[in-house]
């Protein structure tokens, strides 16, 4: 409080001052008090799946072969699996959700056919992942025969990918300034061209960052890929061989009572391996939309 | 007189041109010739239509919902709007510079060899030497020429604004329009796009819209003044800004809002 400053005479005595209890100071304390709790939060998980994880994260562990089911040796197989099924699904889902985005951005009004793509989307992301799963087991695994394999996982883990990439992607689209087109058809260039030269690239960081969003999720997804990836122990050979994917094995280790403290090994190496994906989004993202001066006389 | 003057090497004619948004009919029959090889603005006040003329010269609006138009725009012999014209080689012929900078987010190399890949220029020694020709028409090159792959954007605004004219010259065009190309520059920045126009007068024939009176008088050989979508005057600069025919032309020049 500032009772005794030079202004107070101008007002009378007391005109300027607070109240006791500021109810600006008390909102203040509740929002910092939210954002310290949800950072807690974070740090806490990551803090003690890392801790209780570390002591387990040996080479031996990351690049050996498990045994006895997963009580002993490593988790190398897992990594392939997860690796191979992530970026598979990312191979299937991206161009399609891309190709989605543009189609709704560039290629067409608002119209029935266009809610009908977006209401589609839409619905995607709400059907939980279990669901996925039992549809990729019934049509993918059974109906078509693919077995339990990498295939049919990346299948599945795509059309959950969809809507992500699909929303992300229309957003990064639709921010690209109406005038680059402009510019584009002004050069001389069709739609298409005006779209592959111009508008796709402008919009590259925001779609990238979608794609990254979407593979983390299918890099943790567990429901829908235990029913149709399998949960072979083995390394796969191609994409029709069944895989265990990290959080699968997590689940089948402390759920089946084997070995907790294998268990949390794999949580933390998950954890590692979606936050080393993460920071390297950031970074490639920040160079890629950083803007670079060009040194001038 | 003036208008005599003006038919001589026109490169561009506007005969009877009319352009509807809708049913508001925005430009009421303009005839106009641009000559070649000299600078043509367009001044008038806003919403006087001479973006929307600008616009028509390269079929800009074409891509505005529900404009119609009517009469002729010809160029090298044939009326731009008739169906067999190939819209991709017009613009490719008449190269286009807008208000605002508009750099793309690419590098400074990309950023002009997208116009000649557009048409399906592929072979890397050709498109290198398309962007210094184009750099080095522009007066870019010697500042630039190390810093090819750095992005565009972080070029000043009067540089990138030479970046979109060497993208518009890189296509081999011979008119360049351009659409109040100063209004985001600093009055020097300015200074040096008038100082680039003269130079590419000797190749080119540039029209110019503007609503700086100062720079029509400076930057132009020739001057149409456009009000309520029709042309109320058309002649020498000089003559236009000392001793017009038109009260209106006059009232306008003279800051005297009409």
């Amino acid at each position: 409080m500032a009772p005794s400053s030079g202004t107070d005479g101008a007002y009378g005595p007391g005109a300027l001052k607070r109240p006791k209890r500021s109810p600006g100071r008390f909102g203040m304390a509740l929002v910092q008090g939210c954002a310290v709790l949800t950072v807690a939060v974070l740090v806490f998980i990551i803090g003690y799946v890392m801790v209780k994880g570390a002591r387990v994260m040996t080479p031996g562990f990351l690049l050996g072969s498990p045994e006895k089911m997963g009580r002993e040796g490593g988790i190398f197989p897992s990594i392939v699996g997860t690796v191979s099924l992530t970026l598979a699904s990312v191979i299937i889902a991206a161009p399609l959700g891309i190709g989605t985005a543009v189609f709704l951005t560039e290629y067409t009004q608002e119209g029935l056919f266009s809610r009908i793509v977006r209401f589609g989307t839409e619905s995607l992301a709400g059907i939980p992942s279990i669901i996925f799963g039992l549809f990729g087991f019934l049509f993918f695994v059974i109906r078509l025969g693919m077995g339990w394999s990498i295939l049919s996982g990346s299948l599945t883990l795509a059309a959950m990918m969809l809507p992500t990439i699909v929303r992300t992607s229309e957003e990064a689209l639709r921010s690209v300034p109406d005038v680059y087109k402009e510019t584009a058809y002004a050069l001389g260039a069709s739609r298409w061209q005006t779209v592959a030269s111009v508008v796709l690239p402008t919009a590259m960081p925001g779609i990238v960052t979608g794609v990254i969003l979407a593979m983390g999720r299918a890099v943790g997804e567990t429901a829908a890929v235990i029913f149709t990836a399998g949960s072979s122990l083995r390394l796969p050979k191609s994409i029709f061989d069944p895989v265990r994917t990290l959080p699968v094995h997590f689940y089948i280790l402390a759920r089946e009572g084997i070995s907790i403290e294998n268990a949390y090994g794999t949580a933390a190496v998950l954890l590692s391996a979606v936050l080393l994906v993460d920071f390297a989004a950031y970074y490639i993202l920040h160079r890629i939309s950083k803007k670079r001066p060009v040194a001038r006389r | 007189m003036g208008t005599e003057s003006m038919s001589a090497g026109a490169k561009v004619t506007a005969k009877d041109f009319r352009l509807y948004y809708g049913d508001f009919l925005a430009l009421k029959g303009l005839n106009v010739d641009f000559p070649d090889k000299s600078i043509t603005a367009i001044i008038g006040p806003s919403g006087c239509g001479k973006s929307t003329f600008l616009r028509s010269i390269n079929r800009m609006n074409d891509l505005i919902e529900g404009v119609r138009v009517a009469g002729e725009i010809v160029y090298q012999g044939t009326n731009i709007y008739d169906p067999s014209v190939d819209l991709m080689w017009l613009r490719s012929r008449v190269g286009m510079v807008f208000q605002r900078p508009v750099a793309f987010p690419l590098s400074i190399y990309d950023n002009v060899a997208c116009a000649p890949r557009v048409q399906g220029v592929r072979k890397r020694s050709e498109l290198d030497e398309i962007v210094e020709r184009s750099l080095r028409g522009v007066g870019l090159w010697d500042d630039v020429k190390d810093d090819l792959k750095k992005s565009a954007l972080g070029l000043s605004l009067g540089n990138q604004q030479k970046l979109c004219i060497a993208r518009a010259i890189s296509t081999n065009p011979d008119v360049i329009l351009l659409d109040e190309p100063a209004s985001a520059l600093d009055p020097i920045a300015t200074l040096v796009l008038e100082d680039l126009m003269w130079k590419l007068r000797e190749d080119y024939c540039l029209v110019i819209v503007t609503h700086n009176m100062q720079q029509a008088a400076r930057a132009s050989d020739y001057t149409v003044f456009m009000l309520g979508g029709e042309v109320v005057e058309t002649g020498p600069t000089r003559q236009v800004f000392t001793n017009p025919r038109d009260p209106r032309t006059e009232r306008y020049i003279t800051g005297k809002l009409v």
